[in-house]
């Protein structure tokens, strides 16, 4: 297995370009090789969980001068949680992208993202990392402004001039490093900062990557792009985005860097938290005023991303207790992935109801639990774990993080987090009530239930929303724990150089 | 020092450049400043008054090889920044002929479908 770790990005990469060369032949084929390579692929990370962590060379570069592939219980669980979002999405796709035209371009483009991601959570060299996250950020800057109208080709431009800053930012960061320590290698690169002697330098370089990673995650005082781009692309990719991406490409290399290269520091810790506390308010309060089902859950999405900061910042001060210090990280893994999964659902939800009813707004829709009823349970279920009702998934993390910053006597921040809660709660019962149940308008009374295509990744989706809540100590012992463990020991993460 | 005190005026250009005209082209050339600075204070990283290649030759002795030699990494990590500017800018440049189509303008303050 450890020599088939390359195939991560391998695969997708391949299969972006054969399928536009295949397409030319037959465009049904575009459906069949997406299916084929997500499957293998979710098959393959489901696989990885239960490997013990090594470090894979490519081209047999010996460390510190080839460039590494490091397999651990992070990169493991970002792993799982990318391709089996991206397998659902792909099955939800074959209805849904018949809306559109140039199936195959949009299947291509996934593919990229995917490789990009895949090899953003896999890499331990700085610049590859540059390298995959550029892939998958031009791929979803393409895919957001897929619709190619008005309001999709505006945001499709706001997200690439800001994401090309963050990129700017990140490579600047990247080559400050390599000119501090002439290393790019993440193991290597721990090593020698553990020594360096120009703090000035790392807080610049901390400061650069907070923003790029930072807008890549859409932290507040960075997220003016996300509540456009999210709602503008197509529901699976939306999906994607929003469940996936600004995890694998914001939070995951925040998480990797800031914990394993440079290493945990009191000031940053407090920076993070406050950024995460700010993202909860902000965003939430915003998502109150929306009317549109999409845009709604993209701000919901920034506010929730702040429960995970606020959870990594907790983690990353070295003065709390290493047992807080866990529970916190624990929280903040377990939210990310229940994020993934529930608002993964959610996007997929709205995708099915604009299929059938030609439109988004809050304001249209009404009694689709009558009309749709596995759609409108599953959109339930899935605001339900969001707004952290007890049996879902969603309860679960969130408590955990309220415990984790109450037992550090943040009791602030702590309480800001059941507030924003509460607000969470609120407008999904907003979403709910306007969307789901109340009066059928007479425009919808032809509406049907969605085609089975759809219908497929949304219960299979909602049925994980609540086996991860029930199970919750399946997913910790089995996931979550490998994964806490390596950030929280940067030694062990710089021994990886030496004993794979 | 000095010099990369110039790439960092010129990454600012680039920066206010992108923030303060409306033009869309204008900002894309913004940018486009912005990430040249960055290769270049990636090129001044490996810059060495008087260096050589950093090969082997017959006629080259190890010992000056290791003192005047440059650092080849940076040039490589450049080349590879170049090549994903150059894929970031053909992308930019094509939505920005799609929005004028759509738009029938260049200016940023005139092209707000999207609000809230």
């Amino acid at each position: 297995m450890q020599g088939y770790y390359p195939l991560f990005t391998a695969i997708p990469l391949a299969a972006a370009f054969f399928n536009l060369l295949v397409c030319k032949l037959n465009q049904k084929i575009a459906d069949y090789i997406a299916f084929i390579v997500t499957a293998v692929l979710a098959v393959m990370a489901v696989k990885m969980v239960f490997l013990a962590p090594f470090v894979y060379k490519v081209g047999n570069w010996d460390p510190p001068f080839g460039i590494l592939l490091v397999s651990d219980g992070l990169s493991s669980l970002m792993l799982v949680v990318i391709n089996v979002i991206s397998f659902l999405a792909v099955i939800f796709s074959f209805k849904y992208m018949t809306t559109y035209t140039a199936k195959p371009k949009y299947y291509s483009l996934f593919m990229l993202m995917i490789a990009g991601m895949n090899g953003v959570v896999i890499t331990g060299d700085m610049f590859n990392l540059y390298v995959f996250l550029e892939i998958a950020s031009i791929a979803s800057y393409a895919l957001v402004g897929f619709g190619t109208g008005k309001r999709e080709l505006e945001a499709s431009f706001k997200y690439l001039i800001l994401g090309g800053v963050a990129s700017t930012a990140v490579l600047f960061g990247i080559a400050f490093l390599y000119s501090m320590s002439g290393t790019l290698n993440m193991p290597d690169l721990a090593a020698q900062l553990e020594v360096t002697t120009s703090p000035r330098a790392l807080a610049f370089v901390i400061a650069l990557f907070i923003m790029g990673f930072g807008l890549k995650a859409s932290a507040v005082p960075f997220h003016a792009w996300l509540p456009d781009a999210h709602p503008s692309a197509p529901a699976p990719i939306s999906a994607m985005l929003s469940g996936v991406l600004i995890k694998a490409l914001g939070m995951y290399t925040i998480m990797r860097i800031m914990f394993n290269v440079i290493g945990r520091n009191t000031l940053v810790s407090t920076l993070i938290m406050f950024l995460g506390a700010l993202s909860m308010v902000v965003a939430g309060l915003l998502a109150l005023g929306q009317t549109d089902f999409k845009r709604m859950l993209a701000y919901s999405s920034i506010s929730q991303m702040g429960y995970v900061l606020i959870g990594l910042g907790l983690a990353f001060n070295p003065e709390v207790d290493v047992l807080i210090a866990s529970l916190a990280l624990i929280g903040a893994l377990f939210h990310l992935v229940n994020h993934a999964v529930f608002k993964s659902l959610l996007f997929l939800c709205s995708g099915a109801i604009e299929y059938r009813t030609g439109t988004r707004q809050l304001d249209k829709l009404g009694g689709l639990i009558k009309k749709m009823p596995l759609t409108g349970l599953t959109c339930s279920i899935g605001s339900f774990s969001i707004a952290g009702v007890p049996p879902f998934n969603g309860f679960w993390s969130k408590l955990i993080i309220i415990l984790a910053l109450l037992r550090a006597g943040y009791w602030i921040y702590g309480s800001i987090a059941v507030v924003v809660g509460f607000i969470t709660l609120l407008y999904f019962i907003k979403l709910q009530r306007k969307a789901i149940f109340g009066a059928v308008p007479p425009a919808l009374a032809k509406v049907r239930e969605a085609p089975f295509a759809m219908v497929l990744p949304l219960v299979i989706l909602a049925a994980l929303c609540l086996v991860m809540g029930l199970a919750y100590q399946v997913v910790e012992d089995h996931l979550l724990v490998a994964a806490k463990d390596i950030l929280l020991d940067k030694t062990a993460f710089m021994n990886l150089l030496t004993g794979g | 020092m000095f010099l990369y005190f110039l790439t960092l005026v010129l990454m600012v250009m680039g920066l206010y450049c992108l923030i303060a005209k409306k033009n869309i082209v204008k900002k894309i050339i913004g940018i486009v400043i912005m990430e040249y600075s960055i290769n270049l204070f990636l090129i001044l990283i490996g810059y060495k008054k008087d260096g050589i290649a950093p090969i082997l030759l017959k006629n080259v002795s190890v010992e000056e090889l290791t003192s005047r030699g440059v650092d080849p990494l940076p040039q490589a990590l450049v080349l590879t920044s170049i090549v994903i500017g150059l894929g970031t800018l053909a992308l930019m440049v094509a939505i920005c002929l799609r929005i004028y189509e759509k738009y029938k303008t260049f200016d940023m303050s005139k092209i707000n479908k999207l609000k809230g």
